[in-house]
């Protein structure tokens, strides 16, 4: 009985002391340390779906797609993709123009809209999603084209 | 009926009861007020459904097909919208309005202007343009029953999503100028946006 009152004086008064050694530390909010009155700069939302232009890995590769794509349709008498990145919505959409090189046939003349051989966008551009690879390999980007 | 016949009807509706009370006027007139009233609403919900709208063949197996593949009838949530949802207003005087436009849709299924899959085709773009035209000019009052951009957590959107709903809706847009074909296939886009179709200038 007395051990075990003095046990739990002992515990109580080791509670109080870390307590007391914490608060003379200087408080650091989640905001990190700053200044009340100051405007935090707030973290910029993360989506795995939309993010900026993915970097190339080897010469010619066809861009890949950094947001979902589901749902977009692309047929003979619509092409969802082109309603942002085509020439003529570019700049409204803020997004990526596709490449001149897509409107010129085969034997290299140049037409007035999109070729129907570039018209079929995800035939060469793919969306990415967050999976392992299956198989290890051992590829590496050419660093004159990623950057890495 | 005889001309003597229309006269007296006419007499009797103008003249006050002689022989009935005025209790059982008001008594017979109110039940017989809520019966109509409410077969009339109760007629008009019979043809405010989904069920009703795909009796049609035309609907159904056009519109009523493309709409199965969207997120407004199957998703996450379960939630459904179906096709008076979007097409036919929820507030009494514009559904009126809309339900006596719907008159002219009855005479177009007698004429089977679109009766077949190449004659909707052939009249898509027209519909279409009908369609955008009406929830440009009402702010996309349908879509607003349920997406009230005053009820949108940006920071639950995407992030191209998010930019472009709050540009948007700065500039005055409404649902419809960028949410064309969410529900039912395009039509064949190139008079609208000859940059995002397939093909040259005639």
């Amino acid at each position: 009985m007395k051990r075990s009152m003095v046990l739990g004086g002992v515990l109580l008064l080791g509670v109080f002391g870390s307590t007391s050694l914490m608060a003379a530390d200087k408080v650091v909010s989640l905001r990190g340390d700053q200044d009340i009155s100051e405007a935090s700069q707030s973290a910029e939302l993360k989506h795995w779906q939309d993010r900026d232009p993915i970097p190339r890995d080897y010469v010619q590769q066809p861009p890949l797609i950094p947001h979902t794509n589901e749902g977009y349709v692309i047929n003979l008498k619509f092409n969802k993709c082109l309603t942002c990145h085509s020439w003529a919505n570019y700049k409204q959409a803020k997004a990526t123009k596709i490449s001149q090189t897509h409107f010129s046939d085969r034997e290299g003349n140049d037409l007035a809209n999109v070729s129907a051989r570039r018209y079929f966008c995800t035939q060469c551009h793919v969306p990415q999603a967050e999976a392992k690879p299956l198989v290890e390999n051992t590829f590496a980007p050419l660093p004159a084209v990623s950057g890495r | 009926m005889s001309n003597e016949d229309k006269k007296s009807w006419w007499a009797m509706l103008k003249r006050p009861s002689a022989r009935y009370s005025m209790g059982t006027l008001l008594v017979v007139g109110i039940a017989s007020g809520i019966i109509l009233w409410g077969g009339f609403n109760t007629a008009m919900e019979a043809t405010n459904n989904e069920q009703f709208c795909i009796s049609c063949h035309e609907m159904k197996e056009n519109v009523y097909m493309e709409y199965q593949n969207t997120i407004h009838y199957n998703n996450r949530t379960g939630v459904r919208a179906t096709c008076p949802d979007c097409h036919v207003p929820m507030e009494w005087t514009h559904k009126i309005v809309r339900k006596i436009q719907a008159s002219n849709e009855l005479l177009h299924k007698a004429l089977g202007t679109i009766d077949t899959p190449e004659k909707f085709e052939a009249k898509r773009l027209e519909l279409a343009r009908h369609v955008w035209a009406s929830m440009k000019k009402t702010d996309s009052r349908e879509c607003r029953n349920c997406h009230d951009y005053e009820s949108m957590d940006y920071t639950k959107q995407g992030r191209r999503g998010r930019a472009q709903h709050v540009e948007g809706f700065d500039q005055g847009k409404t649902c419809i100028d960028c949410h064309k074909g969410i529900a039912h296939s395009l039509p064949a886009m190139y008079e609208e946006d000859p940059s995002a179709a397939l093909g040259g200038p005639k």
